[in-house]
């Protein structure tokens, strides 16, 4: 029998960055003992980078702005593939969740009649985002935890005892969640710090683990985004849906090697910056795909002028949707006119004074000049595509955050739906909060309805689990985890990157199959004691079965949406639009052909009264013909003209 | 253009331990986080060391670096001597756990120790009005990334356990300043005073504005001058000026 360290809760969130703490503390004012579980430092999870801000229709800078508006903008980022009803509640409770962090000691940028400031955003219609200059994240993430503390305060005052309800478990790891029959009975992992394992035994276990960026070479993300969640929503029966759909940024810094991957700003291009190739040439102006001619500049001065007159002219093709410049650098680059080290040049030192750059954008100019030695008040920054966020995730209730499994809980990046195909900036953040606390509320209402009939912890489970996390210490001359994860970033990077391929994808299945097995028998040397080789070794489970989620979605969608472009099926499908592809655990999987089952879904039929807020000449470019609304002489002719993409683009990032 | 590097890593745990040689290359522009990466896939995978964002965000990394307080995901090796050793130690000030990671336990204690913001009574969510002008205090300590390489430099903890339990640190004196400075919380009415109680049982007195944790701080924020010293002078004067203190309460409570 395995010995471990146990406690119980009623409800166990595992995760603490914006969607977990937002969890917890519902958990937790719902009167539950709620436990924090995460495998970094409190106040360290991934949410601390977000950059740009959140995105909420208080209508503080225009007050045209309202849900309705924030809901269409999000359904075309999406490509209307999102769960519309999670789309719908998003919209609607964002405000309501930025408002209440000023009430928990958020300081967020004002206005200059004293409320929340709010700043423009690609594909968002108006000033959305509510931001703190370039570090919005971490005002989030503190702002959660400090409100923590404060409930911890309360109870220290009522029980003497700051954890009597809420607790945190740092730099704990969850490597399975347990079950009772059908029904999670609580969570197994392990301490990094000493090694040992322990069981939390809980009714609701709450998902909040991130994202999954760390399969990929280039990437924006942190050390933590191993897609543990996704993995263990899997391996406890749940199901992931558009997993296929993963976002790649187009500015990434590409030197030195070391910060490869780490984010630029789109803010940037909203501020004047240029891309240019090796011959020097603006060569965004190549690539405006024929839907979006009418709303881009033709010529350099017309976007140009854009900059100052946005009412007389068109913008630049700089700011097209992420996804096209994404594409656009990843062809200059192919046809041999990138940079010296694969990018192409972001200019804005020829374009605005040294001054004002430095001004508009701080944390750019010190980042590029702390880590690349580059000065861009003076010189062009090199940059390239990122691997940012997943679109994918475990398939949940809109309302209720529950996934298939009775007890499962998803929220944040690990859950899918709400961003459809493509993910706007600012909508993560956003989506962190509304997500999360409905998590939190109905994990306690689930735990609450548990009752007497608590579920039981087996003891087979945890003799499992341990013998599973301990294998890699007896793997005799077992292959180096670190070599294993670079080739397996390798893979995902050249095979299932931005441009995807039919035989491509087929030989990433297969190099996943053998890396599987390969991983099998990684083995690492020392003890147990904050280990990082051990702890990778157990990370590459998860990371094996996520991107075989990703591959095997990616080869079956035949067609090219948002996060996902197929070379050979350039464009997209309308009857794809209502395909849903979940993945799941095969029963038995077969050696050599991996462990997941794709299954299609329907993608249920967007109510009608949300329908009718796009006017039918919009839908009909993502509907099919019997999708679309019967009666067109019904809808409101003022909505049957809104531009599609009359967005403001400008001061964008992620 | 790569070469090689001696790296002389701390190695151990909370029973002792010994610096460690590591022949290491290294590569344009790389920093020093991934010359330890380096030396983890290819020498020593057991090799333990905190990191998350590397890129200056999180403030995991915090190590010694010649003996100096940095994040190792922003010190560029091109910014050290050319051709000499590179010594990596764990922060001093706190309890090792293994080989870089220290127990950092002692700053979550601080950090519950600080009475939380109080939100003004009335006001709803939504409601909140405040001038930019009037939050640019307190939004310069929020940029704390928790690093508490502040909390390692200081020599009033630095090397004296004996005084940990009566004070906070730079980084959670800053904390009370940053409250104190919110344009809308309501400590006052609630009969908080966060100056007084920084300096009556947060050790505030100890701190003799030598200026080191600024000087460390990767996030350059004055954490002297513009917390610290404005916190003591006014704690100095309402202990001392009983009119200052009378007359601070009245204007709180219109
Ligand atoms: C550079 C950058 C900038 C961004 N800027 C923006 C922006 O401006 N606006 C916006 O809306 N979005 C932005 N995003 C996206 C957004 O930051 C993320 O999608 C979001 O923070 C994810 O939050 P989360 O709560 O789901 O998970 P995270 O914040 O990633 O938290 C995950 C938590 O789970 C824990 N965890 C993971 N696995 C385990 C395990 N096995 N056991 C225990 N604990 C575990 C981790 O320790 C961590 O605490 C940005 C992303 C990047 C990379
Ligand atoms: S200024 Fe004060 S808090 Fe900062 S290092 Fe010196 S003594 Fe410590
Ligand atoms: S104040 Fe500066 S040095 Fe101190 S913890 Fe915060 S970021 Fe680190
Ligand atoms: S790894 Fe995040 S600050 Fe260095």
């Amino acid at each position: 029998m395995t010995e471990v360290e146990r406690h119980g809760f009623d409800v166990v969130v595992v995760g603490a960055g914006g969607a977990g703490l937002r969890a917890a503390i519902e958990a937790r004012e719902q009167g539950r003992r709620t436990a924090i579980i995460c495998k970094s430092l409190f106040g360290k999870a991934h949410t601390v980078m977000a950059e740009g801000g959140i995105a909420a229709s208080m209508g503080n800078v225009n007050d045209q702005d309202n849900w309705q508006v924030h809901f269409r903008d999000t359904m075309r980022g999406g490509k209307f593939l999102n769960h519309w009803r999670m789309a719908e509640l998003h919209a609607k409770e964002a405000p309501e969740r930025v408002w209440e962090l000023e009430t928990w000691g958020a300081l967020f940028d004002r206005t200059k009649d004293g409320r929340i400031s709010q700043r423009n955003f690609g594909g968002h219609e108006y000033p959305r985002l509510a931001h703190v200059g370039d570090r919005t994240g971490l005002e989030l993430i503190r702002t959660l935890q400090q409100k923590v503390v404060s409930l911890q305060q309360e109870d220290f005052r009522e029980h003497g005892d700051y954890e009597a309800r809420i607790k945190v478990f740092q730099e704990y790891t969850v490597t399975r969640v347990l079950k009772d029959g059908d029904r999670v009975s609580g969570v197994f992992g392990y301490q990094r710090e000493s090694g040992r394992f322990f069981v939390i035994e809980a009714p609701a276990v709450v998902l909040a683990t991130g994202g999954i960026g760390k399969s990929f070479k280039v990437t924006s993300n942190s050390w933590e985004y191993t897609g543990d969640g996704h993995a263990l929503a899997l391996l406890a029966g749940a199901s992931l849906i558009n997993m296929e759909f993963v976002q790649f940024h187009p500015t990434g810094m590409v030197w030195p090697p070391s910060v490869k991957g780490i984010l630029v700003t789109e803010s940037v291009r909203g501020d004047g910056g240029v891309l240019r190739n090796s011959d020097g040439k603006r060569f965004m102006f190549d690539y405006i795909p024929d839907v979006f001619r009418e709303k881009y500049a033709e010529t350099e001065e017309e976007g140009d002028r854009w900059y100052q007159d946005q009412a007389n002219n068109r913008r630049p093709p700089e700011l097209l949707p992420r996804d096209e410049v994404a594409r656009a650098i990843n062809s200059e680059v192919k046809a041999g006119r990138g940079t010296p080290h694969g990018g192409v040049f972001l200019d804005v030192s020829t374009r605005l004074p040294a001054e004002e750059i430095r001004r508009r954008l701080p944390s750019m100019h010190h980042q590029f000049k702390e880590l690349a030695d580059v000065d861009i008040t003076a010189e062009p920054m090199e940059v390239g595509p990122t691997c940012h966020y997943v679109m994918g995730g475990v398939e949940v209730d809109p309302d209720t955050a529950s996934s298939c499994v009775p007890g499962l809980f998803a929220a944040g990046e690990v859950a899918g739906g709400m961003h459809g195909s493509n993910r706007l900036g600012g909508n993560s953040l956003s989506d962190l909060l509304v997500f999360g606390r409905r998590a939190g509320l109905h994990a306690a209402q689930y735990a609450d309805t548990a009752g007497d009939d608590r579920p039981v912890v087996d003891q087979e489970q945890i003799d499992a689990a341990a013998e599973e996390a301990l294998a890699p210490f007896s793997a005799d001359g077992g292959e180096n985890p670190y070599g294993l994860h670079q080739e397996l970033q390798q893979s995902m990077n050249d095979l299932v990157g931005i441009i995807r391929r039919e035989g491509e994808m087929e030989e990433a299945l297969q190099r996943l199959a053998t890396l599987g097995e390969r991983a099998e028998s990684a083995g690492v040397e020392g003890h147990r004691q904050f280990n990082p080789g051990w702890h990778l070794a157990l990370d590459l489970r998860n990371m094996l079965l996520v991107s075989e989620c990703v591959a095997r979605a990616a080869l079956e969608r035949q067609e090219s949406r948002g996060g996902h472009t197929r070379e050979d099926h350039p464009a997209m499908a309308a009857e794809w639009r209502r395909v849903l592809l979940a993945c799941s655990l095969a029963d038995k999987p077969v050696p050599g052909e991996g462990a997941i089952v794709l299954q299609r879904k329907a993608n249920p039929a967007i109510r009608e009264d949300l329908l009718a807020l796009f006017g039918v000449d919009e839908l009909k470019k993502y509907l099919t013909e019997d999708e679309l609304p019967g009666a067109e002489a019904d809808l409101p002719p003022q909505r049957a003209d809104v531009d599609a993409d009359k967005k403001s683009e400008n001061g964008a990032e992620h | 253009m790569s070469y090689e590097a001696t790296f002389r890593v701390w190695r151990g745990d909370a029973e002792g331990g010994e610096l460690t040689d590591f022949q290491v290359e290294v590569n344009d522009g790389e920093v020093v986080l991934d010359v330890v990466h380096r030396i983890q896939a290819t020498q020593a995978p057991d090799l333990a060391v905190r990191w998350n964002c590397k890129a200056g965000k999180c403030g995991s990394c915090s190590a010694e670096i010649n003996g100096r307080p940095r994040l190792m995901c922003m010190t560029r090796m091109s910014t050290l001597p050319p051709g000499e050793t590179v010594t990596i130690t764990p922060m001093r000030t706190f309890p090792v756990l293994r080989d870089l990671v220290t127990d950092v336990g002692f700053n979550y204690q601080k950090a519950r120790e600080i009475p939380a913001f109080i939100p003004p009574q009335g006001v709803k969510p939504g409601e909140y009005r405040m001038q930019q002008e009037d939050v640019n205090r307190s939004q310069e300590f929020r940029k704390c990334i928790e690093c508490f390489l502040c909390q390692d430099t200081c020599h009033v903890v630095r090397d004296h356990e004996e005084n940990k339990p009566a004070f906070a640190g730079p980084r959670f004196l800053m904390r009370m300043a940053e409250l104190d400075m919110h344009p809308l919380d309501a400590a006052g009415d609630q009969g908080l005073d966060r100056k007084a109680t920084a300096q009556e049982e947060h050790g505030l007195g100890y701190c003799n504005i030598t200026k080191c944790c600024t000087e460390v701080c990767p996030e350059g924020i004055k954490i002297t001058d513009n917390a610290l010293i404005p916190l003591k002078e006014r704690a100095v004067d309402r202990k001392y000026d009983p009119l200052v203190w009378l007359g601070s309460k009245i204007s709180r409570r219109r």
